[in-house]
């Protein structure tokens, strides 16, 4: 793979590599601070500051991350359990509410934000279990459907729920996060997006440290196992309906966590916020990032999230400054000018999952593992690696 | 893909009623269901009992499509939704081309441009279907299960946006053709748009029946759906037999689109997500893979549609069939008539 490095520094990386193998807790950490670092100055270089201020940027990326920990979190469903979720939007929406209950003066209840989060990631896992318990003993192709049918469902009963949820309105100034005063850290607000960059970047660590040890568990190596043969799982002794339930509930409940965040965050909740197109855009997160690949699902929902709000939104401001011209064809009237590519954002997420499906189903960023599956062709690194084995 | 409704079993079956079983059973369904509907409605009772029946044949005939290819493939075609609203949209398209915008009194323009329409939406959309399969889902056939689900919600969002970028996004209105009159037999009545659907939609069931059950294509797809690769040694083509089957189910769908079209006399891009979930429910409640079982699947999802409405919960009708297929999978997983195992691995 990188036989054209001298073999000095081959060597040195896989030392490195070694190491940061061995210690992956404080990898994840060493990495999310140098990220939360580095990011907000990436804002200020020369071609990006003309986009936004700073602060802008900074509150973009906190957005970025919820849908980076609702990717890490479907991952876990998708990548290393091969259980197909495409209602996980249900799951940030009931953590979302959750927080809108627990948290507003629309209900009357002052929960602090920080007791809230596990709260939310609770119910979450318990509407995850009470979902997955009935399907999770069917095929998997159910699963997906149920889920599709779950994800529709909810943001329709908090809709028509309109007594306890003020229906297409949904729940408004909803409390903010607070640290009473300590670190003296300036207040959570609109105008001061930094404390939610940091709360969203330890909410990532978390997850990824807890679900990076969960993954080289027993339980990890028992998702793994039934997502790629479930009859011999069961054999070898796996409960398999449990273990899958975990793995959906888990799920849910970092889209929960999600969920929380994103409501204090905006103050706000409607159902209008959890459509489909949420699930969507995190699946596609996943299956563009490289499914069961924990880094590489996470940077990839960063890119997409930036691109899709960033990229688009520039595109079309740079399309309009060329001043082009707009032409009659036919019925069609099309004026180039005024081209919205953020219309086409579904569009290129669909025609980005079948062609990704059909020409490298292992993602921009593929676990090792999921490559051998998908491809089905000999790893070099696994044939030379067996070679060894065979001759000692 | 292996029915016939005297051979399904019910709660009926001790009482041995022999072959009458299935058309007993579906006639006390039916008269409970009016009932029900009556205790409620009152007056208005047959228009409901009517309305529903048309629904349901509308979720009937795209149910058809996904458990013919869920019987074929093994797959959720997710895209199936879409390929009804597209239909829709081929049907409106048409219609608004040749100059209709409501209703039309001369039978002899009625009967030559809704066969036109039909005849146009069902090939279009036949052909979509056929290439969608070509593209998307041939080549993932041995593919590890996830990934043709995957592609198939891709190509279910590629159909919505395509049609929400290049022809609207938001609802518009498709020309109703049929006029709305009542035809009466004596003290029962009924809306001659709502009688031509039904019985259309009986129709293509009946001939969908015929052809698989009495056609050599349709042995072939009977012996795919059972074992791909017995059936290829015996000779058949297993890549025509599935385009076939994307082709039948897809036309079912655009003829569904058109009903849309007549019937509501609506269309939005994204019609097809809801629909398409409940006609899957449909599939499910009926038992996947078997044709009769997602006619009368399609079927009970209309009354149940219905029933929540004439009880003053129509807002929560998309929950009733969501509880509906909860319910199904939870308790009979092989759905109403099914023969299939639903937990084949």
């Amino acid at each position: 793979m990188t036989q054209w490095l001298p073999r000095p520094v081959r060597e040195a990386a896989s030392r490195f590599r070694d190491r940061t193998d061995r210690h992956q807790s404080l990898t994840i950490i060493a990495v999310i601070a140098v990220v939360a670092v580095i990011l907000p100055q990436v804002a200020l270089l020369p071609g990006i500051s003309a986009f936004g201020t700073q602060n802008d940027f900074v509150g973009g990326f906190a957005d970025a991350g919820v849908y980076v920990l609702m990717a890490i979190g479907l991952n876990v469903v998708v990548g290393l359990a091969g259980l197909l979720d495409l209602g996980y939007a249900a799951f940030f929406a009931i953590g979302a509410y959750t927080y809108a209950f627990g948290a507003s003066d629309f209900s009357g209840i002052h929960v602090p934000f920080w007791i809230m989060l596990p709260i939310g990631a609770s119910v979450a896992f318990v509407f995850g279990v009470l979902l997955g318990a009935p399907t999770l003993r069917l095929r998997g192709d159910y699963l997906a459907i149920v889920t599709l049918g779950f994800g529709e469902i909810v943001p329709v009963v908090f809709l028509n729920s309109d007594t306890y949820t003020h229906g297409t309105n949904g729940i408004t100034a909803l409390a903010q996060p607070s640290l009473y005063g300590l670190f003296g850290i300036a207040g959570f607000g609109f105008t001061n997006p930094w404390p939610y960059w940091g709360t969203i970047l330890m909410l990532i660590a978390i997850a990824l440290v807890l679900l990076y040890r969960v993954q080289d568990s027993r339980i990890g190596r028992a998702w793994v196992a039934l997502r790629e043969d479930e009859l011999a799982a069961a054999s070898m002794g796996i409960n398999t309906v449990t273990t899958k339930l975990l793995a959906f509930a888990i799920g849910a409940s970092t889209a929960g966590l999600a969920g929380v965040f994103f409501a204090s965050k905006l103050s706000l909740v409607n159902p209008d916020l959890f459509g489909f197109t949420v699930s969507f855009t995190a699946l596609s997160m996943v299956v563009l990032g490289g499914m069961g690949n924990m880094w590489g699902v996470a940077i990839g929902a960063f890119i997409i999230y930036e691109l899709q709000t960033q990229g688009l939104k520039q595109l079309n401001n740079f399309i309009e400054t060329l001043g082009l011209p707009s032409f009659t064809l036919g019925p069609l009237h099309v004026d180039l000018s005024q081209l919205n590519f953020l219309n086409y954002q579904y569009l290129l997420y669909g025609l980005a999952l079948v062609g990704m499906m059909l020409l490298r189903p292992e993602g921009l960023f593929p676990s090792r593992r999921r490559r051998r599956e998908l491809h089905d062709v000999v790893d070099p690194e696994a044939a030379a690696l067996a070679e060894e084995a065979g001759e000692t | 893909m292996t029915s016939t409704a005297s051979a399904a079993p019910s709660a009926a079956t001790r009482l041995d009623l022999g072959r009458w079983t299935g058309p007993l059973a579906v006639l006390v369904a039916l008269a409970l269901a009016y009932g029900v509907i009556a205790l409620d409605a009152g007056d208005e009772a047959q228009t409901q009992f009517t309305n529903a029946l048309t629904i349901g044949a509308v979720y009937a005939l795209i149910a058809l499509g996904y458990t013919m290819v869920y019987g074929i493939i093994e797959l959720i075609n997710f895209a199936h939704g879409d390929v009804f609203m597209c239909g829709s949209f081929v049907s409106w398209w048409l219609l608004t081309y040749l100059g209709f915008t409501g209703a039309v009194t001369d039978p002899v323009v009625l009967v030559g441009a809704l066969v036109l329409t039909f005849v146009v939406s069902m090939v279009v959309m036949g052909v979509v279907g056929v290439v969608i399969e070509r593209l998307a889902y041939r080549r993932l056939r041995n593919a590890p299960r996830l990934a043709p689900l995957i592609t198939a919600i891709g190509v279910s969002f590629i159909l919505q946006n395509i049609v929400f970028v290049t022809i609207s996004n938001s609802i518009i209105t498709t020309p109703q053709l049929i006029p709305s009159t009542i035809v009466r037999f004596g003290p029962l009545h009924i809306n001659q748009i709502n009688l031509f659907v039904i019985v259309l939609a009986l129709l293509l069931m009946a001939g969908l029946q015929l052809f698989v059950n009495r056609t050599r294509l349709g042995r072939a797809m009977r012996s795919t759906a059972i074992d791909r690769e017995a059936a290829q040694l015996m000779g058949v083509d297993i890549n025509t037999t599935i385009a076939l089957t994307f082709f039948i189910g897809s036309a079912l769908a655009g003829a569904a689109g058109v009903v849309q079209g007549l019937y509501f006399g609506v269309t939005v891009f994204n019609l097809g997500f809801q629909d398409g979930l409940k006609a899957f429910t449909a599939a499910v409640l009926g038992g996947i893979g078997n044709i009769t079982g997602a006619a009368l699947g399609g079927f009970v999802i209309g009354f149940i549609e219905t029933i929540a409405a004439v009880y003053g919960y129509g807002r929560w009708s998309g929950a009733a069939v969501f509880v509906a297929l909860v319910l199904v999978l939870v308790f009979r997983p092989t759905g109403i008539l099914g023969q299939q195992l639903a937990d084949r691995a």
